[in-house]
């Protein structure tokens, strides 16, 4: 689905002077929530950066209706209020805004159960790769290596591969997406919007903050992301993955720029040996291997039908 | 008005279905689980419209019915002991963010080891967070307390969630006639859902980011005037369930044979009718007993308390929780509210569900009689009654 820029709404759903820190990839991933879905959406919004970022009240930063609620409850706080609305016959889109830790660790379960039940939300992981609200610590989705402020030697883990968990819920629709690609983002929240059931969007979001850059490079360091292969844009749509643009084009490693250029602008890295670099780019092959494998499935799978 | 032969939780169940609920939240524990098994089968059957979520866990049934609430539909929600402590941090977040709603709570004990029979160690943790709570004493007072609850969450005096207890096994399981009331009578007594706000599309309400702190301190001094406008609330809304169905709840504390009598038992729950047994039994033997019965905990209704504690030679209140290392809970809301005015013992007894007849209230009557008459002690904190033995466990006699 093409985005046209000039066609985007002209309304902005993000306020001038909210609290967020210089750079921050949370307020302009929520500006794209906004132009994709306009005034149907309403937001959900566990503990976590952005329940900061929406400024002191009784005003709030965000112009999107939001209601905020404890760190783990954002799936069953939005499985309940999407219910409502159903009920009530409210032409409505109600959107989760969760970071890494309220996704993939104390908001896990509560997510789980709202995928299995299949309701009728879309669930946006902002992943920043830390517990940045409370300081930059690890989370489940900080990556291999990482400095935060509880692994100051950095992680010994790996990130959990949050997608493929969703995509093994086996929902109508899974897509990654990061903060350096909009047009990507807001093509797959429009497309997410139009499909029923429950929709996992996991969106991919550099923090200069915790992770040790300057504040002007977040959408530099995003892209770095998805073109050393890193990051992967892919959705996952009725049973079939696809991959997206630029990534579509860099299942081949010599087309992917080398990891290094990623990490060596993010302090967080800057302790990586050259066995720590080796890990990481292992993991990064690994990655790129379940997606080649489960495309040749496909592909079989359709030569067979 | 039909009347039938109903369970404490089946009790519940048709007061969710009178109180035209539409979004059921729930996560099944023992002893309440019967509640929504019941619904379940209504709204299969076609005879309830109501939408169901069966979530992961209590925490998730909370706030999915936190969130329906928020999005403009009545909401209920049941559990018990384990369950209502892993909800807790929900608890908090939905009363002060004013939201009305009607939660049971069946109460139970709290592991470990495990124990699946009732005290009241469940429903005493919330008196903290914000939730009115009622305490049933029979099953016809667990269903017309369902309904009373979702009249005074919602009324704008008031929008606070309110939770209604009843004791597990005791009246969750066991069967009594109940007068069920006639649709049109609740719908009478029930207007249409209100609530000070919702969040949907075409409003800019949010809820729940941050304030200055001067504001927030505002916000809950706003929840405690609002708790003591409930009081009228109740009284209103109590009186005119009466004059619809005959059953009057305009008395937040329910007086047995309080007006000449010289001691009192004061509690909640269903071993209060226990203890009415055993007044009379203590009258026969000469001892003026009766008992006041705290229909509601939260808010406090300390002014009929004290109206009923007037006068009396000795307040014996039985607490069927602790909170440890101080006093039974219930005690220490009642000797703070009476202060010096009236002798005053704290009885803990009945923990995990060991059963405490009228037998044992007319030996805690009489015992209680004699420390009074005899040693002359004006306050007795925490004696703690197991087995027949009274166990004196607090530091000092006052
Ligand atoms: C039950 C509970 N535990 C801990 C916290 C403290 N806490 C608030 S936000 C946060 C981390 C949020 O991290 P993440 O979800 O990754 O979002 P980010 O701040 O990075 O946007 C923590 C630990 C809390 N609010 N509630
Ligand atoms: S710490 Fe990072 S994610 Fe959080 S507000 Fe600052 S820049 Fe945004």
């Amino acid at each position: 689905m093409a985005i046209n820029i000039r066609a985007l709404p002209r309304k902005e759903y993000l306020c001038r002077g909210n609290a967020a820190c210089p750079g921050c990839p949370e307020t302009l991933g929520l500006r794209y929530v906004g132009m994709a879905l306009g005034d149907k959406a309403v937001l959900v919004v566990p503990a976590g950066c952005s329940s900061v970022i929406q400024g002191i009240g009784p005003k709030n930063g965000f112009a999107i209706p939001t209601l905020n609620i404890v760190f783990a409850a954002a799936a069953a706080t939005a499985s309940g209020l999407a219910r409502a609305f159903q009920r009530r016959g409210v032409d409505a889109q109600v959107v989760v805004w969760a970071g890494d830790g309220g996704t993939a660790d104390i908001g896990f379960q509560a997510l789980s159960g709202a995928a299995e039940r299949g309701e009728n939300i879309i669930y946006i992981c902002v992943d920043n790769e830390a517990y940045m609200n409370t300081g930059i610590q690890r989370s489940g989705l900080t990556p291999y290596g990482a400095w935060t402020t509880t692994s100051h030697r950095g992680k010994k883990g790996h990130k959990k591969p949050m997608p493929e968990i969703m995509v093994a819920h086996r929902i109508p629709y899974v897509a990654t997406a990061s903060i350096g690609y909009p047009w990507d983002f807001i093509a797959k929240l429009r497309k997410a919007a139009k499909i029923k059931g429950f929709k996992y969007i996991h969106l991919h979001a550099p923090c200069p903050v915790g992770w040790r850059f300057d504040p002007s490079l977040t959408i530099k360091i995003a892209r770095l992301a998805v073109e050393t292969g890193m990051w992967i844009l892919y959705e996952y749509e009725n049973g079939k993955l696809k991959l997206n643009p630029p990534s579509d084009r860099l299942l081949d490693p010599s087309k992917r720029k080398p990891i290094e250029e990623y990490i060596k602008l993010q302090g967080r890295f800057k302790h990586l040996t050259e066995k720590d670099i080796e890990e990481l780019k292992k993991y990064v092959e690994q990655n790129w291997a379940n997606i080649r494998a489960m495309l040749e499935a496909q592909e079989k799978q359709q030569l067979s039908s | 008005m039909p009347r039938m032969v109903l369970t404490g939780n089946h009790a519940v169940s048709y007061a969710v279905k009178l109180a035209r609920v539409q979004v059921i939240a729930i996560y099944p524990i023992t002893p309440q689980t019967a509640i929504v098994e019941k619904l379940d089968e209504m709204i299969e059957s076609g005879e309830f419209d109501a939408d169901i979520i069966h979530v992961e866990s209590e925490h998730s049934a909370l706030a999915a019915a936190y969130g329906a609430a928020v999005g403009g539909a009545r909401v209920f929600t049941a559990t018990s002991s384990h369950g209502l402590l892993y909800m807790y941090e929900v608890l908090w977040w939905v009363a002060a963010s004013r939201m009305p709603m009607v939660m049971v709570v069946v109460t139970r004990a709290i592991g470990p080891p495990w124990n699946i029979h009732t005290d009241h160690h469940d429903i005493m943790s919330m008196r903290d967070s914000g939730w009115l709570l009622a305490m049933a004493e029979n099953n016809q007072e667990a269903l017309d307390l369902t309904l009373l609850a979702y009249r005074v969450s919602e009324d704008p005096r008031v929008y606070l969630p309110v939770a209604v207890g009843l004791d597990g096994f005791i009246l969750s399981h066991t069967a009594e006639p109940v007068d069920v009331p006639e649709q049109s009578i609740v719908d009478r007594f029930l207007p249409e859902r209100r609530q000070p706000y919702t969040i949907e599309p075409g409003t800019d309400v949010s809820m729940g980011n941050i304030f200055s702190d001067e504001y927030f301190e505002e916000l809950r001094m706003d929840m405690q005037k609002s708790m003591l406008e409930a009081l009228n609330v109740i009284r209103e809304a109590g009186r005119e369930y009466g004059r619809l169905t005959g059953r009057s709840y305009e008395k937040l504390v329910d007086c047995y044979k309080c007006e000449d009598a010289d001691y009192l038992f004061i509690g909640i729950g269903s071993w209060m009718g226990d203890a009415k047994i055993a007044a009379e039994k203590l009258r026969e033997e000469g001892l003026k007993f009766g008992v006041a019965r705290l229909r509601w905990i939260r808010p406090f209704p300390v002014d009929e308390l004290l109206e009923a504690a007037s006068g009396k030679k000795l307040l014996v209140v039985m607490d069927r929780s602790i909170s440890m290392g101080h006093t039974g809970p219930l005690y220490a809301d009642v000797s703070g509210a009476t202060g010096s005015r009236v002798p005053v013992y704290g009885v803990v007894a009945g923990i995990g569900g060991v059963d405490v007849s009228y037998k044992d209230f007319v030996s805690i009557g009489k015992w209680a009689v004699e420390r009074l008459e005899e040693e002359g002690v004006t306050h007795l904190p925490l004696t703690w009654y197991h087995n027949g033995v009274f166990n004196y466990m607090y530091p000092v006699k006052l």
